[in-house]
């Protein structure tokens, strides 16, 4: 296995979807090649990183302001009536 | 087990409730609304850039799901169904701001740039410990904003929103190819990106 077809199943592989033998192919490759093994090892934390540490929250007085204009929109529209206004 | 049927319970009442806002019942609505407007407003942050521009998706993206519940037909998820909804309306918010150029999901997809890494020194262990929390916010925003819009919208939805493959695809109108294909230079290039703040001193060719 090359590092481009590495990279190729990355996604695959840190998702968990790669099949058995794709697998092993893959540790295997990663045994030996370093370049490989941080590449896979810092996508993984850019993952995490992401997933661990939600950038924009919705604040809880916006979104009790938000709330209150949605369903007064809606309530001067019945399901089904595009025309708002 | 028991998760499958917390699982199956939250399917139904949500199908339940869905069938009592197309009735007009607001109050059935608003706890949809409850459910998912933090989801929403991140994807559309996430994708506008802009909190105006987020707080507007919100509220359209509600009113539009409300007007046309009748065409939800629940073969799919509400959320799915509501995602795309949301979507559609924060891409047009990018297109009206960036009046040079047309904003599509399918923007930048022949470009190769990013896909080849080229920094290949390791992080530290606990590389967020770096920066203190509102710092770590803002290296992550600014970093995910450097993406193609078509490339952050599926990292949003598969890797931060958790949703699968199939879902993404759907939510998109992408075939899961494109989805796979997508997801992996957003990850390459972001991991790219946040090496020059993350990498390990001792391993690192430099200061960011």
């Amino acid at each position: 296995m090359k590092c481009n077809d590495f990279l190729k199943e990355l996604t695959d592989y840190l998702d968990g979807t790669a099949n058995a033998d794709v697998r092993v192919e893959l540790e295997e490759h990663l045994q030996w090649c370093r370049d490989c093994y941080v590449v896979m090892n810092t996508t993984k934390k850019t993952i995490e990183i992401y997933r661990d540490n939600q950038v924009y929250e919705l604040p809880e007085t916006l979104r009790s302001k938000l709330h209150q204009a949605i369903m007064t929109k809606c309530r001067h529209s019945k399901p089904g009536n595009k025309s708002t206004e | 087990m028991e998760t499958i049927q917390k699982k199956a319970a939250e399917d139904t009442s949500e199908l339940a409730l869905v069938q009592s806002a197309k009735k007009g019942d607001l109050e059935a609505f608003s706890q949809l609304v409850k459910r998912y407007d933090r989801n929403i407003f991140r994807i559309a942050q996430h994708i506008t850039h802009n909190e105006d521009d987020a707080q507007d998706v919100v509220q359209e993206a509600f009113l539009k799901a409300y007007q046309n519940l009748e065409q939800f037909q629940g073969n799919s998820k509400f959320y799915t169904w509501l995602v795309r909804i949301a979507v559609n309306e924060a891409l047009m918010k990018l297109r009206r701001r960036r009046t040079d150029r047309t904003v599509s999901i399918d923007e930048d997809v022949e470009t190769d740039e990013g896909t080849m890494p080229r920094e290949v020194a390791d992080w530290g262990p606990n590389p967020e410990q770096l920066y203190g929390q509102s710092e770590l916010g803002d290296i992550l925003k600014k970093t995910i904003q450097g993406l193609p819009p078509g490339f952050r919208t599926v990292f949003v939805l598969r890797d931060v929103e958790g949703l699968s493959t199939e879902e993404t695809a759907e939510m998109l109108d992408l075939s899961i190819p494109a989805v796979k294909s997508r997801l992996l230079r957003a990850r390459l290039q972001l991991r790219e990106r946040l090496s020059k703040y993350f990498k390990s001193k001792k391993d690192g060719n430099g200061q960011p």
